[in-house]
Order: C-alpha cells, then sequence, then structure tokens
C-alpha cells in the first residue's frame, strides 16, 4: 500500500459562535485507504466533512489534500482538485431527472466547464459514463424521473451516484447507507468497495457491522476529539472508546 | 415544466428522422409566420409593429435567460438593450459621416458587442450573489445609467435623443431598407437566428449547470461549477442578445432616446416574459408578440390601457404563474389526456362566465375614466355596440348587476359544475 497521505488534518477547529464544536483534529489519511470515522450524534463528523470539502471554513488549523493546502477555497475548487462528497441529507437538483443530475455531476470532470459551444447530449463519453452508473446504480428504469419523486432509497443511491462520478481521487461519503434496508445497505457497501479499490474513501457510518467489514482504518470522534485512529483491531480493543462509544452501542 | 425535455425523452425511441422532424417543425412554422405576416400587415404602422414585435421576442428571451433558465431576476435589463442600441446607433451614424463600409444588415452586431461591453463591465459587479441582492443590484445599475444619460448628453443625445438614416450604410444584398417591410424581413431574419442560437445556448453545458445552480447552488459547487460564474456567463451572453436587439432597434425606428435605458424598458421585458410564461422557451415570445400589440393597439382605442396591462399582469401572476403559453401548454396536454370531451361543456360554461365578467369590469374601468378624464362627463359615450351618459346612474348599476352575477354563476355553479367534471373522469 502505498504510503503517500492523501488527506492532512493539523490542528483543526471549528467553532459556531462560542460552541467549540471541532477542538483540534489530526488526522492522517494514506492513499487508497478506506477510512471510516464514528461517534455519537452530535460528534461533529458532518461538520468535518464540512471544513474539509470546503463547504464551511475552519477557525483554525490545516488542511491538506496530497500536500496542498485547500481550507480556505471554495467547495467548487476543492472538488476540482480530485475531492467530492455526498451529503447525509440527501441534496440533488431536485427538478433533474436522474441522467440529467449524473449528467451534471460528470461535466466539469470530463472537461467541459462552462462549455457553451457544444450540445450536452452529443457528449458520447458523458452519456456513456452516465448509463453505466445508472446500470449500476439500478436505476435505468428511473432515468427519466426527476429525483423528486425518486424513492428515499433511490435518491441515496443517485446521490452517491453523483458524488463517485467524476472519479475523484478522494472520495467523502457522510452516512451512505442510512435509512437503507438491509439488501440496499449492503448493495451500497459493495459498490463502494468496488469503486474505492484506487481511490481514497473517507466515510461516516453508524452501522458498525458495515465499518468493520468495510475499514482498513478506523477514527473516533467525540466531542469534536479524535480519540482513537488505528486498524478495526485496535480500535475494538481499545478501553478508551469502549468506554466512550463502543460499550454504550454493544447492548 | 420544460418542452424540449418531455420531447427528446419521448422522442428517445424512436428513429433518428423522426426526431429531427419533430425539433425542426415548430421552426419550420415560425419560418413560414415571419415570411407570410407580411402579407396580412400592409400598413406602415402594422409593419412597424411587428417589426417591433420581432425586436421584443430576441429582447424577452433574451430576459429569459436570465430569469428563467438561471433564476436571476432583473430590474434592468433594458440598460444592455439600450447602450446596445446606442452603440448602433452611433456607428450609424459614423456611417453617414463618412461613408464608412459597413453594411446594415451587421448593424446589429455592434449593438450586440455594446451589450457584450457592459454585460462584461456590469456582470462582474452584479452576478457575485443571486436572489435579492442581485435583483437590487441590477436596479441599481439601471438607475445609474439612467442618471448618466443626463450627464453625458454627447453619448445619449439629451431629451431628443438621437436620429440617424438606415439608407445611409450600404447593404450586403443589395436591398433598399427604406420601406418599412424590407426592414421587417431583416429583423424576421435576426429574430430566427437569435433564437435558434438561445434555444441551442439551453442544451449547452453552460445552459444545463444555469439550470443546476438555479435549483441547487450548492450542489453545483460540489461538482466543481463556481455559481457566480455560471451566472456571470449567463449575464453576458444575455447581455449581448439584448444589445443585438436594442441595436435592430435603432434600424426600426431611426431615433433613440434615453428611455431605451430606462426603468419601463425593464419593466416591460420582465413582464413580457413573465406574462408569457418564463418556464418555457416559447412563453417570452408569446409575451413579446402580446405586449407589443396591446402596447401598440390598445393605447390607441382606450385611455386605460396602461391599467389594464397592470391587471392583465397581475391576473397572470395570481392566477397563472405559469404564463400564459404555460395554460396553453396544460390545456393542449389535457386535451391530448381526453379530459376536454367529458369536460367540453362545463369549460366552455366556466370560461363565458369569466369572459361576461371581464366584459362587465371593462364597462366599469371606461365609465370610470369617462367620469373622472373627460373634460365633459356629460358628453354622450361610445361603450361597446350602445351609446351611453356615463354620470346617470342605470349604466353602473347595471354593469356591477352583471359582474356580481357573473362571478356568482362561476363560484357556485360553473367552477363546481367543472370540478365534477374532470374529477369523474378521474375516478373513471
Ligand atoms: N451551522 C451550524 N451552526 C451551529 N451549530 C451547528 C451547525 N452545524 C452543526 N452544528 C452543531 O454541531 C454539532 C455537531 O454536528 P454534526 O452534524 O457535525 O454532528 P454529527 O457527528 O454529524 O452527528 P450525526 O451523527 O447526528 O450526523 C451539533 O451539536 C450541531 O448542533
Ligand atoms: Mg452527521
Amino acid at each position: 500500500m502505498s504510503q503517500e497521505t492523501a488527506l492532512a488534518l493539523k490542528g483543526l477547529t471549528k467553532n459556531f459562535g462560542r460552541a467549540e464544536i471541532i477542538r483540534g483534529v489530526d488526522l492522517d489519511i494514506k492513499a487508497n485507504e478506506r477510512h471510516v470515522i464514528i461517534g455519537p450524534n452530535g460528534a461533529g463528523k458532518s461538520t468535518l466533512f464540512n471544513l474539509i470539502s470546503g463547504r464551511l471554513e475552519a477557525t483554525s488549523g490545516t488542511i491538506q489534500l496530497f500536500g496542498r493546502e485547500i481550507d480556505g477555497l471554495p467547495p467548487h475548487r476543492v472538488n476540482r482538485m480530485g475531492l467530492s462528497r455526498s451529503f447525509q441529507v440527501t441534496n440533488l437538483f431536485q427538478n433533474m431527472t436522474v441522467m440529467q443530475n449524473l449528467r451534471c455531476a460528470l461535466l466539469w470532470s470530463k472537461g467541459h466547464k462552462y462549455a457553451f459551444w457544444k450540445l450536452v447530449n452529443s457528449q458520447q463519453e458523458v452519456t456513456e459514463r452516465a448509463e453505466e452508473l445508472m446500470e449500476r446504480l439500478n436505476l435505468t428504469a428511473k432515468q427519466h424521473v426527476p429525483a423528486s419523486l425518486l424513492t428515499y432509497a433511490e435518491q441515496r443511491a443517485l446521490e452517491i451516484g453523483a458524488t463517485i462520478a467524476s472519479g475523484a481521487k478522494v472520495l467523502l461519503l457522510d452516512e451512505p447507507t442510512a435509512g437503507m434496508s438491509r439488501t440496499e445497505a449492503d448493495d451500497m457497501v459493495e459498490l463502494i468497495r468496488e469503486i474505492t479499490t484506487d481511490c481514497t474513501l473517507v466515510m461516516v457510518e453508524h452501522d458498525l457491522g458495515v465499518v468493520f467489514n468495510l475499514a482498513d482504518r478506523i477514527s473516533v470522534l467525540v466531542y469534536g476529539e479524535v480519540i482513537a485512529s488505528d486498524t478495526p483491531e485496535a480500535v475494538r480493543a481499545n478501553a478508551a472508546v469502549q468506554e466512550a462509544y463502543l460499550g454504550t452501542e454493544v447492548h | 415544466m420544460n418542452t424540449t425535455q418531455v420531447q427528446t425523452g419521448a422522442a428517445a425511441g424512436g428513429v433518428g428522422r423522426s426526431i429531427w422532424v419533430r425539433r425542426l417543425w415548430p421552426w419550420l412554422v415560425a419560418v413560414v409566420i415571419a415570411m407570410l405576416l407580411p402579407l396580412l400587415v400592409t400598413s406602415n404602422h402594422g409593419l412597424t409593429m411587428i417589426s417591433h414585435m420581432g425586436v421584443m421576442i430576441i429582447f424577452a428571451l433574451s430576459y429569459n435567460m436570465l430569469l428563467g433558465n438561471t433564476g436571476l431576476l432583473s430590474f434592468g435589463h433594458a440598460v444592455y438593450f439600450g447602450l446596445g442600441g446606442y452603440m448602433a446607433m452611433h456607428m450609424l451614424r459614423y456611417i453617414e459621416a463618412t461613408g464608412f463600409g459597413m453594411p446594415l444588415e451587421l448593424l446589429p452586431v455592434v449593438g450586440a458587442l455594446g451589450g457584450l461591453l457592459f454585460g462584461l463591465i456590469f456582470g462582474a459587479v452584479s452576478t457575485r450573489r443571486a436572489g435579492v441582492v442581485f435583483a437590487m443590484i441590477s436596479l441599481g445599475i439601471g438607475e445609474m445609467v439612467t442618471a448618466s444619460s443626463l450627464m453625458f448628453t454627447g453619448f445619449f443625445g439629451g431629451e431628443a435623443g438621437l436620429f440617424g438614416n438606415r439608407e445611409a450604410p450600404v447593404s450586403l444584398f443589395g436591398i433598399d431598407y427604406g420601406p418599412g417591410r424590407n426592414v421587417y424581413y431583416l429583423v424576421a431574419v435576426w429574430a430566427l437566428i437569435a433564437a435558434v442560437i438561445m434555444f441551442l445556448l439551453r442544451q449547452t453545458p453552460l445552459g444545463w449547470m444555469a439550470n443546476a445552480v438555479r435549483d441547487n447552488p450548492e450542489r453545483a459547487q460540489f461538482v466543481g461549477y463556481s455559481p457566480q460564474m455560471v451566472r456571470f456567463f449567463q449575464f453576458v451572453l444575455a447581455a449581448t442578445f439584448a444589445g443585438l436587439a436594442g441595436g435592430l432597434f435603432i434600424v426600426v425606428d431611426e431615433i433613440i432616446t434615453d428611455e431605451t435605458v430606462g426603468m419601463i424598458q425593464s419593466g416591460l421585458v420582465l413582464l413580457s416574459a413573465y406574462i408569457g410564461g418564463i418556464g418555457f422557451f416559447l412563453g417570452p415570445v408569446v409575451g413579446a408578440v402580446l405586449v407589443v400589440f396591446l402596447e401598440s393597439e390598445l393605447s390607441s382605442i382606450t385611455d386605460a390601457w396602461l391599467l389594464y396591462f397592470g391587471l392583465l399582469f397581475v391576473a397572470v401572476v395570481m392566477f397563472a404563474p405559469q404564463g400564459l403559453f404555460g395554460v396553453a401548454y396544460q390545456q393542449v396536454m389535457s386535451w391530448r389526456a381526453g379530459e376536454w370531451v367529458r369536460s367540453f361543456h362545463a369549460r366552455l360554461y366556466a370560461t363565458s362566465a369569466m369572459l361576461v365578467f371581464v366584459l362587465a369590469l371593462i364597462a366599469v374601468i371606461e365609465k370610470a375614466y369617462h367620469v373622472l378624464r373627460h373634460w365633459n362627463p356629460q358628453e354622450p359615450m361610445p361603450l361597446f355596440f350602445v351609446t351611453i351618459d356615463a354620470t346617470s346612474m342605470v349604466p353602473w348599476l347595471v354593469s356591477f348587476a352583471v359582474m356580481a352575477g357573473a362571478l356568482a354563476v362561476f363560484f357556485l355553479h360553473a367552477r363546481p359544475l367543472l370540478r365534477r367534471a374532470l374529477d369523474s373522469g378521474e375516478g373513471a
């Protein structure tokens, strides 16, 4: 496994007013590793993702993506540097169809930028990739259905599809299986495993079965601090983790 | 919501050729109508009116690139129309003075370049934010340009405006642009070219992302797009087409005043786009034709034309926010779904009741104008096909009674009947 660092957080903090939500996070995530972040509700997991992806600006600390500083950059700049994220609360182009959502997610990465001299529908590469994704997400039958009319699980699948479409080097997935049935969740985990063979995954997940099954490393975030970051076996054995988090989940 | 998407969706499985037929026939119909129109409209007044319609179609379509496609509500779009027009006018006067060889057919391009230039300048400051901030800045820029027109009288020509002679430049095709009919054809050709381009622009990556940014600017950022840049590019393109419309306008009128950059003109284009329907490509076309027609014809029939204009706008905003084209589109869909067969009589009944109400309302407004505005209210007043005395009670009582009666019939009988007719179909 490569030892290059994909994502490095140093002394990251975030305050909302006087509330300290992220309280000095240091975290190194190696390239091509599957890194799962767990922690109780309100620990700051989504906030951490918002900081990394540029949705929120950190109060202090630095974030590096493959050695380049990205803190303070707007989300689209971070995205263009190869980091793509999904949202815990589905965040799609609701009036657009499945096909249109996927095409929009592909346009920039396929180099079309702000072009106004070519038609979207004649971009064969975009169409093919979108069809491939729809097939994989079991959404082909729904390709002309607006996102707002999809079932919850289908919207979640599309959310993940739109995130992975561009082939980003680093993926941040915020609770991709939440609210899904067992089989849907298993299918989603399988998909995530497939697409992350040659990219870096950072994922928030509550289902410990999924966590221990998928993760190369696990970080435990409690009250805005990382109390452990290690291999699954080590985290399972860690006394502090058991007390703070796993203990409350087990019984 | 979007007709083109529905069409492409439905046609996706069809044979390649039938797709082309389906896509092209509306354009062919447009070409035929544009070509034949001067056979029906022959007066100078009429030819000027249909030329203005062509200009307004381009202008309203360009406005919808902002409002409909990108979700940007502008109160100052006339700035680019007017400044484009002034640029073209200065070029026309330069040609007249020096004999410079630019042909008249290309003069609108000068307008477009003017729109582009000012779009770049003002777009850079106004597209940082969407929503209320954008609307307020557009208003501010509109006021600013109006104020400058009083200061820079050399450029804007002061109160009298600037004149030009469209027969001074040469013609690419040796056409004499003295007669209004030939000018109309020039407008029609430009309007078609501009409409085709604006139609295609909606289907480009920029056009798609404009919709994306309108619906969910945050998500657009997470697929790599800067909403600000998307808005900026759309804004500049919209300003360019507005400038093109302005350039054509001075060819038609041969005069331009600072009213063209003003608030009324900005309001008129908003009205046109909205009345027609901002959710459809053809909406602003319908709106532009209607607004120019009303402006040109209604004003010669009644003093109250601006009031009717306002009432129409309010009625569309309140009862048909999808616009007149949207209403027509819904009716066609409902016809195709077979809803008309079982509800035809109920529809006719409800529409008639409303029509009676509107006629009575018109009678009231006309009488009020007569009493309040005429130098001698006692003078007999022609109304529809009778002559009445607007100061006596009877005509007023009759109109109010008819209004109340029509409303009562509509709400108490016609509308419930229509609802039942439509519901019974759903159950079946
Ligand atoms: N924009 C905001 N303004 C103020 N407080 C916020 C904001 N966003 C999050 N918070 C607070 O920060 C804390 C952490 O929220 P966050 O959503 O990051 O938790 P989480 O670990 O993702 O929880 P969950 O497992 O429920 O998703 C919560 O107490 C939340 O109320
Ligand atoms: Mg969360």
